[in-house]
C-alpha cells in the first residue's frame, strides 16, 4: 500500500425520499490497499458504492479519480476510469459460458444504465466484431488473467453450472478484463462458505500485491481484522471514523458501528426440552436436477430445543429445508409434526401446523420486492384475522401490525408503505425475520437467519431465537457459520453429502471435530 | 386545534402525493399517445392528407354532439370490460390473448339465453330474471373457456399465450358454425350469419332514447371499481398479485399457486364474456358474425396503455373508443381512411411497450429504482 490516493469521495450527500442515505461522506482509497467499509444495515454503504460506480448521481459532493475530479453519468464512465464493481451472481447470464459472459460486457452495460441508448453504431459494430472474430482471443486473455492472479476459472464452463463462489470469481475476472484497478466488492462473503471466503481473501491479497485497490464491504468483523489495511465505519449515512486493524479490536469496531456496546456472545440457559415437535424419518429428496441430494436423513427436535445443522453449503441442507416446508416433495421418508404425519405436505398445511420458515434466499422466497414493507410483513398471514376478515383485507390492522414490527425489530425504513426493494439488504432480511418470529408457532425452521445482518441485529435476532426456544418452541437452525451454530444450538448435527454423519450435544462439541466431520473426515 | 391542523395538513399532503404519483404513472402513456398522434399526423401528411383537418374531424366525430358522445360511450363499453379482462391476467403474471374468443363465446351464450331459453322452458321470463340470466350465461361461458388454458398452464405447464391463441381459432370457427347453422336466424329473408333477436325482456334499456348509449356503460365503470377492489382489497387479489409478482414467494407463503392461476384466467374470461354479453343485451340485441372482431385484441393495447390499472384501463378504453368512433366522421370529412386509426393505435402500443423511446425523446430520467442492480445479498 502506498499513500497515493486513487479514488476519493468528498462530501458526498445522497437523499432518497424520507432517508438521508449519505450525509457529507468523505472516503478515500489508496493504491494497493484493501479498504474495508463497515456499518449497520442501512448505514449507506451500498449507496456510496453505487455512487462511486456511477449508478446513482450524488445530490452533492465530488468524486476524484487518480487526482482528477470526475462526473460519473453511468457505469460506463466509471469502467473507463478503471473502476469495477462486483455484485452477486445476478449480473451473469447462466446459460452462457464464462467467456461469453465476459465478452457480454459491452452489452450488459447498456442494460446497466437502464435507460438511454447512449452509444453509436460503432460500439455495436465493435461488439459484433468481438463476438465473431475474437472469441478465442478473449478466452486466451481470460486464461492469462486467471493465471496471473490465481483466479482459477474454466473459460468454457457454463456459468449456471458453477457454484456461487466461482461465479463471483468470474465477476472479478470480468472487471479485470475491463482493466479495472479499483475493485468494489459489496458483501462478497455473505453467500460464500468459509472455505470459499478464504480463497477470495487469497485472491484479494494477490490483487493488492499487483497494485489493485479494493473496497471491501462486509459485516463479519473477523474478516475485516484479517484482511483490511484500513477500516472505515459508517453510521446513519455518515462516516464515524477510519482506523487500522492494528489499532482496534472487534469489540471497538462493533461499538463504533452501532453506537453502543455489543455483546458478541449469546447467553443462554440450559435447555428444558419438552415433547417432540418435529420428527423426520428416512427422508430422501431429489434436487432440481433429479439427483438425490438428501439420502436418508432422520432426526427429531423437541420443544424448547435448538438443533443446529452444520455442514458445508451444498450438502443437502437446502433441499432438506425445502422439503420440511413443503416447497419440495421428498420421494421417501416421513415428516411428523407434533406426532402427526401430515397427509398434505403443502406449504400452507405446514404453515398452519405452526411452522415458521426463514428462507435461505430472502429475495427469491422471502419477499415480494415491489410490495410495501407492510404487505411483506403479512405475507403468510394476510388471510387470517385481523388482517383478512371474510376474504377482505384490513389495511388498518395490517398497518398497525407493521408499525409494531418495524419498531420491535428496528427495521430502518422511511415508512411501512415503502417497497421492500428500497430497503438495504440487511433491512430486507429483518423484514423476513420479523414476520416469521412474530406469529404463534411451535416450530421455527431458520436457514441462514442472519445472512447480511450487522452485528447489532445479529445480537438481537440471536436473543430472539433463544427466547423462542425458552418459550418452548422447537428450532431447526441451518447455518454456514459454524460460530452461529456453536453459539445457539443445543444439539448439533453435521450434514455431509446428503446424510447426517454425526450428531452431538452442543456442550461437549469441539469445533475442530465438527470441522473434520463437515469435511467428510471420520474417525 | 393544533393537532387538528396538523392532521389536516397530513391529509392534504397525502392527497397531493397520491395525485403526484398518479400523474407520474400517467406521464409515459400520455406522451406515448401524443407521440403516436404526431407520427400518425406525419403519415397522414405523407399520404397527401391534412393532419389538422383529420384530427379536427376525429375530435368532432368523437365528442362533437350528444350523439357523438353517446357513440363514443357505446364503443368504449366493450373496451373497458375486455381491457379489464386482459389487465387482470397481467397482474396475475399471465397473458390472456384469448379475450377475443372468450368475448365471442360470451356473446353467443347471452344471445342463446336471450332468444331461446323461454322457448326451451316453455314460459316467458320477466326482465328481472331473463336479463341477468343472459348476462350471467355470457360470464360463465367466458370464464370456463378461459379456465381451460389456465388449467393447462397450471397443471401441465402449457404456455397460456400459445393456448389462448389456439383457442381463439377454435372459438371463432365454432361461433361461425353456430351462427351459420344451429343458431342462425330462421327468418326466411335472412342471409346473414346471425342469431335471432333476443327477447325484449333480456335487453338492457338505453339511458336516453333515441341515443344508443345504454346502462352497460355505467356498469363498466362499476365493474372497473370492483376489479380494483378485488385486486387491492381482498385476500384473493393479494394472492393473484403475489403469484403475478413473485411466484416463488407465493408458494412459500402457502398460496395455492395452481388454483390461483386457473382462477385468474377464469375471472379474466368472465370479464371478457361479460363484454360480449353486454354487446348483445345492450346494443345489438343479437350476435352477428363480425360484430366483435378485434375487441379482444385491442384490449391488449388498452391494458398496456392503462398500465394494467383499472383506472388507467378505463381512460385508455375511452380514448380507443373515441378514436374508433370519431374515425368515421374523419373519413367522411377528409377522405382519410379509418384505417389510419389502427396505425395510430399500433404506434401507441409501440411507444408504450418500448417506453425507452419515449423516455429518450422527452429526456425523462429513469426512476432510480429501476437502475438498482445490487439485487444480491449486499442489498
Ligand atoms: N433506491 C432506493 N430508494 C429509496 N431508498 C433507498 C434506495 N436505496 C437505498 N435506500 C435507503 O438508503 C439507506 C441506505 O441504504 P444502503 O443500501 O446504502 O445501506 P447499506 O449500508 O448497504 O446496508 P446493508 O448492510 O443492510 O446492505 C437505507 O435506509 C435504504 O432504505
Ligand atoms: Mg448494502
Amino acid at each position: 500500500m502506498t499513500d497515493e490516493i486513487v479514488l476519493q469521495a468528498k462530501g458526498i450527500t445522497k437523499r432518497f425520499p424520507g432517508v438521508l442515505a449519505n450525509d457529507r461522506v468523505d472516503f478515500d482509497l489508496c493504491k494497493g490497499e484493501i479498504h474495508a467499509l463497515l456499518g449497520e444495515n442501512g448505514a449507506g454503504k451500498t449507496t456510496l458504492m453505487n455512487i462511486l460506480y456511477g449508478l446513482y448521481r450524488p445530490d452533492a459532493g465530488e468524486i476524484w479519480v487518480n487526482g482528477r475530479q470526475v462526473t460519473l453519468h453511468s457505469p460506463r464512465d466509471s469502467i473507463r476510469l478503471g473502476i469495477g464493481m462486483v455484485h452477486q451472481h445476478f449480473m451473469l447470464v447462466p446459460v452462457f459460458t464464462v467467456t461469453e459472459n465476459i465478452m457480454l460486457g459491452a452489452e450488459t452495460l447498456h442494460r446497466e444504465m437502464g435507460g438511454m441508448p447512449v452509444t453509436g453504431w460503432q460500439r455495436w459494430w465493435q461488439t459484433i466484431q468481438l463476438d465473431v472474430l475474437d472469441r478465442q482471443g478473449v478466452a486466451k486473455k481470460i486464461a492469462e488473467l486467471s493465471h496471473q492472479y490465481g483466479l482459477d476459472v474454466d473459460p468454457d464452463a457454463m456459468v449456471g453450472d458453477l457454484p456461487v463462489g466461482i461465479q463471483q470469481r468470474v465477476e472479478i475476472v470480468k472487471a479485470l478484463y475491463r482493466q479495472a484497478n479499483i475493485l468494489i466488492l459489496d458483501e462478497p462473503t455473505a453467500v460464500l462458505t468459509p472455505q470459499e471466503a478464504e480463497e477470495l481473501f487469497r485472491i484479494m491479497n494477490q490483487l493488492r500485491e499487483r497494485g489493485v485497490s479494493i473496497i471491501f464491504i462486509t459485516h463479519k468483523l473477523k474478516e475485516v481484522m484479517a484482511v483490511a489495511d484500513r477500516i472505515t465505519v459508517m453510521r446513519a449515512g455518515r462516516v464515524v471514523g477510519t482506523v487500522t486493524p492494528q489499532a482496534t479490536d472487534e469489540a471497538q469496531l462493533a461499538s463504533m458501528m452501532v453506537g453502543r456496546n455489543v455483546i458478541l456472545t449469546v447467553e443462554k440457559k440450559p435447555t428444558q426440552a419438552g415433547e417432540e415437535v418435529l420428527r423426520v424419518e428416512g427422508l430422501r429428496i431429489r434436487d432440481a436436477r433429479g439427483l438425490e441430494a438428501v439420502r436418508g436423513v432422520s432426526f427429531s427436535i423437541r420443544a424448547g430445543e435448538i438443533l443446529g445443522i452444520a455442514g458445508v453449503q451444498g450438502n443437502g441442507q437446502t433441499e432438506l429445508v425445502e422439503a420440511l416446508t413443503g416447497l419440495r416433495l421428498p420421494h421417501a421418508g416421513r415428516i411428523l409434526i407434533a406426532g402427526r404425519e401430515l397427509e398434505d405436505l403443502s406449504p400452507r398445511a405446514i404453515l398452519e401446523a405452526g411452522t415458521a420458515h426463514i428462507p435461505e434466499d430472502r429475495q427469491r422466497h422471502g419477499l415480494v420486492l415491489p410490495y410495501a414493507v407492510a404487505d411483506n410483513l403479512v405475507l403468510c398471514t394476510y388471510y387470517q384475522p385481523p388482517f383478512g376478515v371474510r376474504s377482505v383485507l384490513q389495511p388498518k390492522a395490517i398497518d398497525s401490525y407493521a408499525g409494531r414490527l418495524i419498531q420491535d425489530f428496528d427495521i430502518r425504513t422511511p415508512s411501512a408503505y415503502v417497497a421492500a426493494s428500497k430497503l438495504s439488504g440487511g433491512n430486507q432480511q429483518k423484514v423476513v425475520v420479523a414476520r416469521e418470529l412474530s406469529r404463534p408457532i411451535r416450530l421455527l425452521i431458520a436457514n441462514q437467519p442472519t445472512r447480511g445482518l450487522d452485528v447489532g441485529s445479529i445480537e438481537y435476532i440471536h436473543r430472539e431465537i433463544v427466547a423462542m426456544r425458552d418459550q418452548g418452541i422447537a428450532v431447526l437452525l441451518v447455518s454456514a457459520e459454524l460460530d452461529e451454530i456453536m453459539a445457539l444450538a443445543d444439539r448439533i448435527a453435521v450434514m455431509y453429502r446428503g446424510q447426517i454423519v454425526a450428531e452431538v450435544d452442543a456442550q461437549s462439541a469441539r469445533r475442530e471435530q465438527i470441522g473434520l466431520w463437515m469435511a467428510g473426515v471420520h474417525d | 386545534m393544533q393537532l387538528d391542523n396538523e392532521s389536516r395538513g397530513m391529509f392534504w399532503r397525502s392527497v397531493l402525493s397520491a395525485v403526484r404519483a398518479a400523474l407520474r404513472a400517467m406521464l409515459i402513456p400520455l406522451l406515448a399517445v401524443f407521440t403516436a398522434m404526431l407520427t400518425g399526423g406525419v403519415v397522414i401528411a405523407l399520404a397527401g392528407g391534412n393532419p389538422i383537418a383529420a384530427y379536427v374531424g376525429l375530435f368532432q366525430g368523437a365528442f362533437g354532439s350528444a350523439r357523438a358522445l353517446s357513440e363514443t360511450a357505446v364503443w368504449s363499453t366493450p373496451y373497458i370490460f375486455a381491457g379489464l379482462a386482459v389487465s387482470l391476467t397481467f397482474r396475475g403474471g399471465l397473458f390472456n390473448i384469448g379475450a377475443e374468443g372468450q368475448l365471442a363465446f360470451g356473446a353467443v351464450a347471452a344471445a342463446w339465453v336471450g332468444y331461446a331459453l323461454p322457448e326451451v322452458l316453455g314460459l316467458s321470463l320477466p326482465p328481472i330474471v331473463h336479463l341477468p340470466l343472459a348476462i350471467g350465461a355470457g360470464i360463465v361461458v367466458g370464464a370456463i373457456w378461459a379456465a381451460i388454458p389456465g388449467a393447462l398452464k397450471a397443471y401441465t405447464g402449457g404456455h397460456e399465450v400459445i393456448n389462448t391463441i389456439m383457442m381463439n381459432y377454435i372459438s371463432l370457427n365454432l361461433v361461425s358454425y353456430l351462427l351459420n347453422g344451429p343458431m342462425k336466424d330462421p327468418d326466411p329473408l335472412n342471409v346473414i350469419a346471425r342469431t335471432p333477436l333476443i327477447d325484449e325482456n333480456a335487453r338492457i334499456p338505453p339511458i336516453v332514447e333515441p341515443l344508443r348509449i345504454h346502462w352497460g356503460f355505467p356498469l363498466a365503470f362499476l365493474i372497473a371499481c370492483l376489479v380494483w377492489w378485488l385486486l387491492w382489497r381482498t385476500t384473493l387479489g393479494f394472492e393473484i398479485r403475489t403469484v403475478g409478482t413473485n411466484i416463488e414467494a407465493a408458494r412459500y407463503a402457502g398460496i395455492r399457486v395452481k388454483r390461483i392461476l386457473v382462477l385468474t384466467m377464469a375471472l379474466s374470461g368472465a370479464l371478457a364474456g361479460l363484454a360480449g354479453a353486454i354487446e348483445v343485451t345492450g346494443l345489438n340485441y343479437r350476435h352477428e358474425l363480425g360484430f366483435s372482431i378485434g375487441y379482444g385484441f385491442d384490449a391488449i393495447a388498452i391494458a398496456l396503455l392503462g398500465k394494467t390499472h383499472p383506472l388507467g384501463v378505463v381512460l385508455a378504453a375511452l380514448l380507443f373508443g373515441a378514436m374508433r368512433n370519431g374515425a368515421t366522421r374523419m373519413q367522411f370529412l377528409t377522405q382519410i381512411p379509418v384505417d389510419i386509426i389502427s396505425v395510430i393505435q399500433g404506434l401507441i402500443l409501440l411507444f408504450v411497450a418500448a417506453d425507452r423511446i419515449v423516455r429518450y425523446l422527452y429526456r425523462i430520467r429513469v426512476a432510480e429504482e429501476r437502475v438498482v442492480l445490487t439485487r444480491g445479498w449486499g442489498g
